[in-house]
């Protein structure tokens, strides 16, 4: 179990009423929760319950059809993706979704895009800003590199890493942003356990190191159980739960839905 | 009134020929993913096989029938080298690979069907009535010129058109081409076979070639031009959406009657030749505003 | 045994992003280098340099243009034959209307008429994509073979539609033979290479080869695909305009629209697919080979002492051609570059197997 006093902050994330649909089909349906700084929230449910359209929502690759999305305290209608990059919010995919013409660390450089400014014309002599930022970004990315222990594979191309490690850069590159609020679609996904448990500990560190307020999609419950703070259960684009992990276990609704009835 | 009846109608008898060129790269493109620039080059290699049978076989009890079976033989055997040696090789390339491989497919067809069969202008004659006549005499004054054998052309191309697009609603091999089209794995996973259907949309789209060429071949003789025309139906192509065989018919027609249309009234104000131009802009200034084409589905990116 | 990296340790991060990180490889670098501006200089004929070395130089410079666009932002152009026209045609005109500009800078401008006729150009890649956006391109192509030809204003009204122009002279310096051609080419080259180097080692190059591998991905990471894909398309257009200029003024002196008709845009996007998407060294592999193919296939026959008519040569080449190209495309689908790099890696390891 999680330190239940461990320090949250005020809301940083409120998502009011939301409600998306493609042509008919109704992926979400009146969805409200609130995400406090600090918190590790997880949202589970059966597959296609729309937890990755949820994710879609919070960073701007789809736009609901009802309700609103408030994030630090700004409610904002249409927002583009790299707009919510700019607000500092970064997640990683359900299916991978690294550059894979790439090596490591261009993939997690390209995190760190937003912190570059040097002009166009000192890229193109690779002077002055242009020099000096890459070698401090480079620096940044290094410590990235260090911390999630991927040292031997930085000039590696992405699509020759297995799955497992491939995870592990694209959360590498989700941090190279020092984001505020992470976004982690189903991050151990097919992953085996001692992968799953360098997995969660990545999380937690990031979580407790640089106080980054975390969103994860993930279907081992055990993991879910272990990592967050409180849980959003979603069934058929509706919210049927949403509490700490103790309440959700004894929530009827859900063990109906999803968990299925205990003996 | 009268001619710009006349001016719509001749370019919408063109516009029938786009869509035939126009159909095969859609057959091509919905079966195998292929956007396949070498259909003018099919077009130009059918033609010149056909007249150049029909020169040798002039004396036989049957030229025409003779050297289009030929002709057709010849296509088959080009769609089979093709698949044997083109695709199956290049399978799993991304796309660009694959278009890279049909200009030299292209190439190689250009100067191939020279080789064998030569270079110089031949004409076609396989019966098409030539001159004109005049049509709804009764509806305007003095009535609409139109050309015998584009009327004739018309009526080949659009039965053309229209059994093509039955034999991809209505007939098995329609069902599976449709199947393979939308997923190549799921289609051969249930036990279509993938080889054989390449073989037999590019036979198609050779055979629709053939029946481009030769109504083309006879209009202005067959020439090493003819291979250009496909440059003159891709206009249809983004228009229509690339998997839109109604698109295809329809982008055809649209652009055929904006160019001569455009070529007559605008033309004349910015130096003429516009029609070298126009339908690619027209194209281009549609998909502004619809990017899938007119038919085309909106994809959503699924992230 | 001598091409190894082993015991050259880098000791800062600057070591590392060099371009040439290998010692080896700067020294291969300063051979090549040597061999262009003193060795070939030293040796080759005038026929050699109008030939192979000033088309070829040119061509690279185009090829690594195209490359930018097509091979590190993934967006498809078959419109390169345009913007080379754009920028001969532009520097025509700056030269003739502004005589008193030195040629150079002409050239220079002419590149930047080509950037702004890419941006136009470029603004359909935000909506469509693939072999939607390959179509597009062409339209441009045939636009600009239309307007050159029709419009008369852009060749200063001559009657026949051909352009002849003077040898380019800069300070003084009159760039008349093939030589002092040779040298203007290879410098200019040179100069591109680097910036071109420098500019897909940095930000920019991310994120073009990031909304190349996964747009979507690119665009939630905060890379503006409107920014990555448009300035692809005013780098890629820039080095293809200065190409163009290149390509009329110190390649063939006098020339018409058709000189940059489609059939140059098929060539440049080879010479990128058979040198290797993706890859600067690439351009340089694939516009050697492309330039070379057709003079060797023409001079086969005579070497073989084979009696044939101009127009079956010409037919022959065509065949044997497009032949190569699928010849190539499934035996080595990521082009010379990578048989170089394979090349690099077996050397790392020789004498020894694995």
């Amino acid at each position: 179990m999680n330190e239940t006093d461990r320090k949250l902050g005020p809301t940083i994330l409120k998502a009011e009423n939301i409600s998306l649909a493609f042509g008919g089909v109704k992926a979400l349906t009146d969805i409200s929760f609130e995400v406090k700084e600090h918190e590790i929230l997880a949202i589970i449910g059966p597959n296609g319950a729309g937890k990755s359209s949820m994710l879609n929502v919070i960073n701007g690759v789809y736009h609901p059809n009802a309700g609103s999305v408030t994030y630090k305290g700004n409610v904002r209608q249409r927002m583009k993706p790299h707009e919510a990059a700019t607000q500092g919010i970064a997640r990683t995919f359900q299916n991978i979704a690294l550059f894979k013409g790439m090596s490591v660390l261009d993939n997690i450089m390209t995190g760190r895009t937003l912190k570059m400014n040097a002009g166009f014309l000192a890229q193109c002599l690779y002077v002055g800003r242009a020099r000096n930022e890459e070698i401090e970004h480079r620096k940044k990315v290094e410590e990235i590199i260090d911390f999630l222990q991927i040292q031997s594979i930085r000039k590696t191309p992405v699509g020759r890493l297995p799955y497992g490690l491939q995870k592990r850069v694209e959360l590498g590159r989700a941090l190279a942003a020092e984001p505020t609020l992470l976004l982690l679609d189903e991050p151990m996904a097919g992953m085996n356990i001692e992968e799953k448990e360098d997995m969660s500990r990545f999380i937690l560190d990031v979580n407790d190191e640089f106080g980054t307020t975390i969103v994860l999609i993930e279907h081992d419950m055990g993991v879910v159980m272990d990592l967050s703070d409180r849980i959003v259960v979603l069934d058929y684009g509706k919210k049927i739960g949403d509490g700490t992990p103790s309440d959700i276990r004894n929530n009827k609704a859900v063990i109906d839905a999803y968990l299925g009835v205990s003996d | 009134m009268g001619f710009f009846v006349e001016v719509l109608l001749s370019g919408l008898m063109a516009g029938v020929l786009y869509s035939l060129v126009a159909l095969g790269f859609v057959l091509i493109f919905k079966a195998s993913g292929v956007f396949n620039f070498a259909q003018g080059a099919m077009v130009l290699f059918a033609a010149l096989t056909f007249v150049r049978l029909l020169d040798i076989l002039k004396d036989s009890f049957a030229p025409i029938t003779l050297s289009l079976i030929i002709t057709i033989a010849m296509m088959v055997m080009l769609a089979m080298a093709i698949e044997r040696l083109v695709l199956r090789p290049l399978v799993n390339q991304p796309g660009i690979s694959l278009f890279m491989a049909t200009l030299g497919i292209a190439y190689f067809l250009d100067g191939f069907g020279q080789t064998l069969w030569g270079s110089d202008i031949y004409t076609l004659d396989i019966g098409i009535p030539k001159g004109s006549i005049f049509i709804l005499e009764s509806v305007f004054d003095g009535g609409i010129l139109v050309a015998k054998e584009d009327l004739v052309a018309t009526v080949i191309a659009g039965l053309l058109v229209v059994t093509l697009a039955i034999f991809f609603q209505k007939t098995r091999i329609g069902r599976a081409l449709r199947a393979v089209a939308d997923d190549h794995q799921a289609a051969q996973s249930i036990g279509i076979p993938l080889n054989y259907i390449w073989v037999i949309v590019w036979t198609v789209a050779g055979l629709v070639a053939l029946v481009a060429g030769v109504i083309w071949g006879s209009k202005l003789g067959v020439q090493f031009s003819l291979s250009l025309i496909a440059l003159k139906a891709l206009p249809v192509l983004i228009l229509g959406g690339f998997e839109s065989v109604l698109g295809a018919i329809v982008g055809g027609l649209i652009i055929g009657a904006g160019e001569k249309l455009s070529e007559i009234y605008i033309g004349p104000y910015v130096g003429g030749g516009i029609e070298y131009w126009f339908a690619y802009m027209l194209a281009l200034g549609f998909l502004m505003f619809r990017p899938q084409g007119l038919f085309g589905e909106v994809h959503i990116d699924r992230v | 045994m001598f091409y190894r990296e082993a015991g050259q340790f880098k000791t800062s991060y600057k070591a590392d992003q060099a371009v040439f990180p290998i010692f080896q490889d700067r020294v291969f670098v300063a051979i090549w280098l040597l061999i262009g501006f003193v060795v070939v200089p030293m040796l080759a004929n005038e026929y050699v340099f109008r030939a192979i070395f000033i088309p070829v130089i040119i061509m690279a410079l185009a090829a690594i243009g195209l490359n930018l666009l097509v091979g590190y932002c993934g967006q498809v152009s078959l419109g390169s034959g345009a913007f080379m026209a754009v920028g001969a045609y532009a520097a025509y005109n700056f030269m003739i209307r502004i005589p008193e500009l030195n040629p150079l800078i002409c050239f220079l401008l002419g590149g930047l008429s080509a950037t702004v006729v890419g941006v136009i150009f470029g603004i359909p890649s935000l909506r469509i994509k693939g072999f939607y956006l390959a179509v597009a391109t062409l339209a441009l192509q045939f636009f600009t073979d239309w307007t050159f030809s029709r419009i008369d204003w852009f060749t200063n009204y001559t009657p026949s539609g051909s352009i002849a122009v003077q040898p380019v002279a800069v300070w003084g310096f009159i760039f008349d033979s093939p030589i002092r051609k040779y040298f203007l080419c290879l410098t200019v080259l040179l100069i591109f290479t680097i910036i071109a180097k420098n500019l897909v080692r940095g930000r920019i190059g991310r994120a073009w080869m990031a909304t190349r591998d996964m747009d979507v991905a690119a665009e939630i990471i905060g890379i503006r695909p409107i920014y990555a894909k448009l300035s692809a398309f005013a780098v890629s257009s820039f080095f293809i305009g200065v190409a163009g200029a290149l390509w009329a003024f110190v390649h063939l002196g006098s020339w018409e629209p058709l000189a940059f008709d489609i059939n140059l845009s098929f060539s440049i996007l080879f010479m990128v697919i058979i040198g290797g998407l993706g890859s600067i060294v690439g351009g340089m592999l694939g516009a050697t080979f492309i330039t070379l193919l057709p003079l060797f296939l023409n001079q086969l026959p005579i070497w073989l002492g084979i009696n044939m008519s101009t127009a079956m040569v010409s037919h022959l080449e065509y065949m044997i051609f497009g032949a190569l190209i699928i010849f190539f495309l499934a035996v080595e689908p990521l082009g010379l570059a990578r048989i170089w790099q394979i090349t690099k890696e077996k050397l790392r390891l020789w004498p020894f197997p694995h």
